[in-house]
């Protein structure tokens, strides 16, 4: 390794020659994949082989079964409704963190995270105690198709404002004096200057919130229950296993996996994108 | 006609960034705003260009009262030093934001903007994102995009700062030339004093949020108002009470009534420039700018005794050194006390 000036951080394309203590680059490597293929490929592998086992006949009669497709609908249907709802009033969020100054900010800032730390189980039950049969506040929204929107929504409302936040925070605010000064009034500022440039974050975090919603299983189970009406592709998934259909809950869940993927394609389409042009 | 602003104050929290200021600005010159960074020049061409709110002055544009009227009614063509351009956009798209807003037919928006991108010369590059442009590209498109509204007053808030030296000298040469042609009114800010009297007709300088001087680069440099406009603009050694330019040191070998002794510190040779530095019997430190040709026939060497003879020296006593409050000042020029030729301080 080459020693670098002590003031000076080590440029990036030196990078490369810093290797974790005793460990060759072919090693590193090695174990990288060996890492992922015992931790994500195999058990993909294994998920997907076990979905075509029967044939692809098979396959497709499972994944087009009338319950199959109800879950998916539903959970497709919510899942759409709850990016929608959370792209709105998550850029909102995250305009009123950045812009706005208000007493207990900080407080909301660091609250918007309680979904990612919270198990989500819990969620279900703070949801339930909240909007259930003894709502204290009169609303009872249980086993319902409400309820996994709300159940959603919940869990997947950090996407969206982390996404924008960051983006709003490094925007050059002299892009909205520079259209004011060429006559453009606020809606024009945020509809062509601002908005284009949150673009990129919101799509990301909504492709995000979008893939997580798709598969949320533990914030969903107890709130809007297991009815038919109510039950989510990641619930019907748990339904199929435990009444031992293997191959099916295999089936489904490739699907949801594809799903997956395509979002996660999404992303980093959009990230590069805004990369070209930012 | 023109720009005018009458007493001007704006304050951020604790700091006084504009101090009752006025100025005036004559129908289609080319001024500029020097001052060093915190002096309140950005702050006056905000308030200028609707951008920032004063806490009391009045704002003049084209005989109009401007005051209180928001950016967007001013007619204003305002240019940032970090260009501020639009870089989810095309270059034209850029240029033809403030013409879509006035809601041009297609063709005519079309025609506009293809003159103004031969105007700045970056035919050629409509299609391109400013990502993809260099920095003085980018600034002349920021120009073009101010140009495209045709507005009444042409704001430039320290354009080639963010530039390196080379397109710093082009551009500013391009801008001169640019304002020969089109004659809008326009206020460039600086800090940097050469690029001001290279371009401006005339110069405002400006210090703590108060103007210190107007006038002509000639005026401000021949006869500047107090200390602060005399080191500001162009270089200045103190001698007690008195301010000598170091051309106008004279650097001698023999002693007389006049002049005063010094050691030779530091010769430093600038091409055809060279500058001598020397400490004087009280410790003062000064520097005398000599031609190469006088330091030959001195054969002045480092560490010797040399002496010398102030040709013209200033001093502002019984001036402050910033203008009493509320002074509006006239262009043309307060003159400093001309102190002559003094004997030795």
């Amino acid at each position: 390794m080459e020693a670098q000036p002590a003031n000076l951080p080590a440029p990036t394309a030196s990078r490369a020659s810093l290797r974790l203590p005793g460990i060759g680059t072919g090693v590193g490597n090695g174990m990288v994949v060996l890492y992922l293929s015992i931790v994500v490929l195999l058990p993909l592998a294994a998920v997907g082989s076990e979905a075509f086992s029967l044939g692809l006949g098979h396959f497709w009669e499972q994944v087009t079964s009338p319950l199959a497709v109800k879950s998916l609908k539903l959970t497709v249907v919510c899942s759409l409704v709850v990016v929608v709802l959370n792209g709105i009033f998550g850029t909102i969020l995250a305009w009123l963190l950045v812009r706005d100054e208000f007493p207990g900010k900080s407080i909301v800032n660091a609250v918007i995270d309680l979904p990612f730390a919270l198990p989500t189980i819990v969620a279900s039950l703070v949801l339930l105690t909240l909007y259930g049969s003894d709502s204290p506040l009169g609303i009872d929204i249980a086993s319902t198709r409400a309820a996994v929107v709300v159940a959603l929504m919940f869990v997947t409302l950090p996407f969206v404002v982390r996404a924008v936040q960051p983006l709003l925070l490094e925007m050059d605010r002299e892009m909205e004096a520079a259209a004011a000064s060429l006559g453009a009034g606020n809606f024009t500022i945020f509809r062509r200057i601002i908005f284009p440039n949150l673009l990129p974050g919101l799509g990301a975090g909504v492709a995000l919130a979008f893939a997580r919603a798709l598969g949320e299983f533990g914030s969903v189970l107890l709130f809007a229950g297991g009815l038919p009406d109510t039950t989510v592709t990641s619930v019907f998934i748990r339904n199929q296993v435990e009444s031992n259909n293997l191959v099916g809950a295999s089936a489904v869940s490739m699907v949801l996996l594809l799903a997956s993927l395509l979002l996660l394609g999404c992303v980093s389409l959009i990230q590069r994108w805004s990369a070209r042009h930012v | 006609m023109g720009i005018s602003v009458e007493g001007a104050n704006k304050r951020f929290g604790g700091f006084q960034a504009l101090d009752d200021v006025s100025i005036e600005v004559p129908d289609g010159s080319l001024t500029a705003l020097l001052g060093p960074s915190g002096s309140g020049k950005s702050t006056l061409l905000r308030a200028i260009a609707g951008l920032e709110d004063l806490d009391s002055g009045l704002v003049t544009i084209n005989g109009e009262n401007a005051t209180g009227k928001p950016a967007q009614k001013r007619g204003v063509g305002f240019v940032f030093q970090h260009y501020a351009a639009f870089k989810h956009m095309t270059v034209y798209d850029n240029v033809a934001f403030g013409l879509k807003i006035r809601r041009w037919e297609r063709e005519k928006i079309s025609q506009r903007v293809h003159e103004l991108l031969d105007l700045v010369q970056l035919p050629g590059l409509a299609d391109r994102y400013p990502s993809q442009l260099s920095g003085g590209q980018r600034q002349r498109m920021a120009l073009a995009r101010a140009l495209a509204v045709e507005p009444q007053v042409l704001l430039l808030d320290e354009p080639f700062g963010a530039l390196d030296a080379k397109v710093r000298k082009d551009l500013r040469t391009w801008l001169r030339n640019l304002h020969e042609e089109m004659h809008v009114t326009t206020i460039f800010v600086t800090h940097d004093q050469e690029e001001a009297m290279d371009v401006a007709g005339q110069l405002v300088v400006m210090n703590e949020g108060r103007v210190e001087q107007s006038g002509s680069a000639d005026d401000l440099y021949e006869h500047p108002a107090n200390e602060f406009v005399m080191s500001f603009v162009g270089e200045v050694n103190r001698l007690g009470d008195h301010f000598v330019r170091p051309h106008d040191m004279e650097v001698v070998l023999d002693r007389d009534e006049r002049s005063q002794e010094g050691l030779v510190q530091r010769i430093v040779t600038l091409g055809f420039e060279v500058r001598v530095e020397l400490v004087l019997s009280d410790g003062t430190e000064v520097w005398a700018q000599l031609t190469r040709a006088e330091l030959q026939r001195l054969e002045l060497r480092e560490s010797q005794i040399a002496y010398l003879r102030p040709v013209q020296a200033k001093s502002f006593n019984g001036s402050s050194p910033s203008l009493p409050d509320g002074a509006s000042t006239p262009l043309g020029s307060r003159d400093g006390g001309d102190a002559g030729l003094p004997a030795a301080v």
